[in-house]
């Protein structure tokens, strides 16, 4: 366990020590706080109409969840998956390409505690990174009176994906040493989850039903309602618990290859 | 101290290594020596546990790198032919990193690192990152990386390739106080480098030992350039000088 948090450690500060982090937080939050301010005026908008056609009825449809948090999490999400192959990518190719692979490899480390510091310090600037969105909720909670807990549910639910797109990240990242092939691989298999469910309604009843199981929005949608039901929990964990295994095995190949 | 019997390393149809067995003793410097594309690196990173060979054993204090691969590790101080750097660290924050997985306790790491600084000569450096530092103090952080947790085995691979004539001294001049009672296999193919630091020498050519024997041996006759020669020209690479080897 200490080693693993030494490279989780050391992980995290490569982060920072090099523009990465600034530029991928900088970008996340620049991104947010666009969809923020523009989901919010929409809401004003439709809020100023619908109190000038005195329509109290479809007033008390419109809330700051529906109208704000959610679409806003999910929009978040999108970008995640574009953004989370970039962050991975280096993470075992880079070890790799400049030799320090090496280094890990042959110091008295087990393949558990290698996967486990570098998940542990990915983990760590995904907490950072979505914690820093909870800006948007804060302030709709100073000015408004969204449900705390479906927001809450919704969090939850982003920062799963977001574990569970880091961990697809540094299995692609495990299996080459070119930062590229790890990125658009990631990018392809995150997408390709994103997407399963398309054809679900016109698959027939099995097969619709397996490929909305596996995808990811699906899941994820569940959650952004405020929802938090255990197969949902299962699906992320199994996700992220799958991904994890399958990179200790290829970081293990390396070695009795 | 190392003892590498019958190794054979084969990349899909290539043989890299091919039934290669030598053995180094308690603080002994041995030279291992070969054109490039030998086998050297591939029969290092083997001896470290990087990768496992195809057959044949390596024993390392007394431990199998394959049934012990931890004890071995935890004794093995390795430079690969690269030094492996984390370019965005400083060399303190890169040595305390190196420390801590190498298994040093959090009470010894300050005084572990200091002492190797001290000892690689990198105390005016401390505080600079390493990717900013010049291939020969490059170098010197790749030894202090390899001697922080104080290893019974060093392995060096080319550690003097790409430096100019000043800082080959001094890595020479490191290596060889720190040579004492470690053990240190170091591949090389600068001749003089061996004549100068080693006692053991072991050729190897195409995959095969060549030769194995004390320097001293070695060039009773002859140059160390005209043996390097003589061995390496001989391309059926029967080891058979390797059996009567003294070890």
């Amino acid at each position: 366990m200490r080693n693993a948090l030494a490279i989780a450690g050391k992980e995290l500060r490569s982060y920072f020590v090099s523009p990465i982090a600034y530029v991928v937080l900088t970008g996340f939050l620049l991104l947010g706080g666009w969809f923020f301010f523009n989901l919010l005026s929409r809401f004003n908008f439709l809020l100023s109409i619908y109190s000038a056609m005195r329509n109290p009825e479809a007033q008390t449809r419109l809330n700051l969840n529906e109208f704000v948090i959610g679409p806003l999490l999910h929009n978040l999400s999108v970008v995640l998956v574009i953004i989370i192959p970039m962050i991975t990518m280096r993470s075992f190719a880079e070890e790799k390409r400049s030799g320090t692979y090496e280094l890990l490899m042959t110091s008295p480390l087990s393949i558990t505690e290698i996967v486990a510091g570098k998940f542990l310090g990915v983990l760590g600037f995904m907490i950072i990174m979505i914690g820093l969105t909870a800006i948007y909720p804060v302030i709709l909670l100073l000015y408004g009176n969204p449900e705390m807990g479906i927001i809450l549910a919704g969090y939850l639910g982003l920062f799963l994906l977001a574990i569970a797109f880091a961990t697809v990240g540094l299995l692609t990242s495990s299996l080459t040493e070119n930062q590229i092939i790890a990125a658009v691989s990631c990018l392809v298999v995150l997408l390709l989850l994103y997407v399963i469910a398309w054809p679900a309604e016109t698959a027939g009843p099995i097969m619709g039903a397996v490929l909305k199981y596996l995808s990811l929005t699906e899941h994820f949608s569940e959650m952004v309602k405020g929802v938090i039901d255990t197969k949902d929990l299962v699906y992320f964990g199994s996700v992220i618990l799958l991904a994890l295994f399958l990179t200790h095995r290829s970081v293990e190949s390396v070695r009795w290859r | 101290m190392i003892e590498v019997r019958n190794l054979t390393k084969r990349y899909g149809d290539l043989i890299a290594v091919r039934d290669i067995s030598f053995s180094a003793g308690p603080g002994q410097v041995l030279g291992f020596l070969g054109p490039n594309g030998a086998g050297k690196t591939t029969t290092m990173r083997i001896i470290t546990g990087f990768m496992p060979a195809t057959s044949g054993t390596v024993k390392v204090a007394g431990y199998d790198i394959f049934d012990d691969s931890y004890e071995v590790r935890k004794r093995i101080g390795y430079l690969p032919e690269n030094p492996p750097l984390y370019t965005d660290m400083t060399v303190t924050t890169y040595l305390r990193f190196v420390g801590r997985i190498r298994g040093i306790a959090k009470a010894e790491l300050n005084d572990s690192v200091d002492k190797v600084l001290h000892t690689c000569g990198l105390a005016e450096v401390t505080s600079r990152v390493v990717g900013h530092l010049s291939k020969g103090f490059r170098q010197r952080v790749g030894l202090a990386q390899a001697l922080i947790h104080n290893p019974s085995v060093l392995v060096l691979d080319e550690p003097t390739i790409g430096l100019d004539p000043r800082q080959i001294i001094d890595i020479r001049t490191l290596i060889r106080k720190l040579a004492g009672d470690r053990t240190v296999i170091l591949s090389t193919h600068i001749l003089p480098e061996v004549a100068q630091l080693c006692e053991k020498v072991v050729i190897i050519n195409e995959g095969y030992i060549a030769v194995e024997d004390t320097l001293a041996n070695l060039t009773q006759d002859a140059s160390l350039e005209q043996v390097f020669l003589r061995y390496i020209a001989k391309d059926t690479g029967i080891p058979a000088a390797a059996a009567e080897a003294p070890q």
